[in-house]
């Protein structure tokens, strides 16, 4: 499983680090920083939910 | 359950068709809508799509084929009323859709002013809606806006980003101010004035006119204000009108449990949607949040699949969520928090553009509002879920500032 985070339309709203703070990151500089790139297949529960709940549908899942 | 019908085909009707199928419910699934597009995003019409950066095409909200869902697609078309003891959902044209189960997700319609209608009058709801309003944000453009909600702010600056000259109307004291109260409200209407809005608050309009197209709008101490294009913005109504005799519970919305069931074999989710949240004491509530379609979508499909398998689903108890652009400022609110509540303002000051404000009642943190603050605002938003105090919220700040 590998994240791809479109930053053209991410904006920083950082509800995906509220979902899983360990693989998301909104840094004091407003942007997203994603901290594993290919997490384990354990987190895939929280990953979906941050896919779904992005509110500009900035996160997808590749594999 | 063999049939289940999702009337509303936008946010949270597409996320409860798919949590259906994700869920393993292999039976006869349809989604009806009133709107002739496949389901699409809203937050992005008063924003990147009215300033013309995007098109339809970005709105898209599902990428993924819709053969994969193997729904029935009924787009275009209206529910007219609903039989529940007959199970079934009749369609403008008399059409009867049986079901044995069935959500809610019709979501709500622009509040409208009694005055003649005029050509460059508008409301913001639709892709539609959307779309007619850009068309007419022609280099300059007088806009007037009535209502300083989040439509309304959030298209005054988006106009003047497109440097049209912008009147802002609102008739309560400050802009957002049922959203965020009194105080953050008095930073935002500087922020608008700051960014070249010319803000009117506590006025009311007394008439819209013009020879066929809008000319201008009359307040009601008698000024005139020149308009070549007015949007109203004063709110929404939940989109009901075709439950009315059905039995179900109507009352600023469908009434539902803390389930989100209306009846049994009946959801609903959304805009229309109104329920007790347990998180807060059990008031009810109706969201018109994004965030709120999403999770109540995802929530009344699950819960509807449990009911009828006989399982039992934990309340819908979130922290509300919801955020707003204008111009270079992230708004964002979680919880729920009034004029009443205590207000504190960390991580910053009120007359910068970054900070947090905490609001609490009874020493309990019962929200927080933040300017360009998205990585402190998501861990009040938890310390809300834990049920944090509010001295301990305020530790907390002084501890990571």
């Amino acid at each position: 499983m590998k994240i791809v985070v479109d930053f053209d339309k991410c904006t920083s709203n950082a509800v995906c680090m509220g979902i899983a703070p360990e693989i998301f990151e909104v840094r004091d500089d407003n942007f997203l920083y994603i901290l594993i790139e290919e997490p384990p297949e354990a987190s895939r529960p929280r990953v979906e939910e941050a896919v779904r709940m992005c509110p500009t549908q900035a996160i997808s899942i590749e594999g | 359950m063999e049939r289940i019908c999702v009337v509303g085909a936008s946010l949270a009707g597409l996320r409860a068709i798919e949590t259906l199928r994700a869920g393993g419910f292999a039976g006869h699934l349809s989604l009806i809508g009133a709107e002739a597009h496949l389901p699409y995003d809203r937050p992005p019409l008063s924003k990147e799509f009215l300033a013309g950066e995007w098109d339809h095409d970005r709105t898209v909200l599902r990428r993924a084929p819709y053969d994969d869902l193997d729904v029935e697609l009924r787009l275009g078309v209206r529910a007219h009323r609903l039989d529940v003891a007959g199970r079934a959902v009749e369609l403008d044209g008399g059409e009867r859709i049986a079901f044995d189960g069935l959500i809610i997700a019709t979501g709500a319609t622009p509040r409208t002013l009694p005055f003649r209608d005029l050509d460059g009058v508008f409301t913001l709801r639709t892709l539609d809606d959307a779309m007619a309003l850009r068309a007419r944000l022609d280099d300059g453009a007088r806009v007037v806006i009535i209502g300083a909600g989040f439509i309304g702010a959030e298209v005054a600056a988006t106009c003047r980003k497109r440097g049209l000259s912008v009147t802002l109307l609102e008739a309560l004291a400050q802009p957002m101010v049922r959203g965020i109260g009194p105080r953050i409200g008095a930073r935002l209407a500087q922020l608008h004035r700051d960014e070249g809005v010319d803000l009117r608050l506590g006025v009311t309009v007394d008439d819209i006119s013009g020879d066929g197209r809008v000319e201008r709008v009359r307040l009601a101490d008698g000024e005139e204000i020149d308009a070549d294009v007015v949007l109203v913005a004063v709110g929404v109504v939940a989109e009901t009108s075709w439950l009315e005799g059905s039995g179900l519970t109507l009352d600023n919305g469908v009434v539902c449990d803390e389930r989100l069931m209306a009846a049994p074999g009946i959801a609903a989710a959304g805009d229309v949607c109104r329920w007790p949240n347990a998180q807060f004491g059990g008031e009810l509530m109706r969201l018109e949040h994004w965030t709120n379609a999403t999770e109540q979508g995802v929530f009344a499909a699950t819960s509807l699949l449990a009911h009828s398998a006989g399982e039992s689903v934990a309340p819908f108890a979130p922290v509300p969520f919801v955020w707003s652009d204008q111009y270079d400022v992230k708004i964002q609110c979680v919880g729920r928090f009034g004029p009443d509540d205590d207000l504190e303002i960390v991580h910053g000051d009120l007359s910068d553009e970054r900070f947090v404000a905490l609001f609490g009642r009874d020493d309990r943190l019962v929200g927080a509002l933040a300017f360009s603050r998205p990585r402190q605002l998501m861990g009040y938003r938890r310390m809300v879920a834990d049920g944090a105090s509010f001295s301990e919220a305020l530790a907390h700040a002084a501890d990571s500032t």
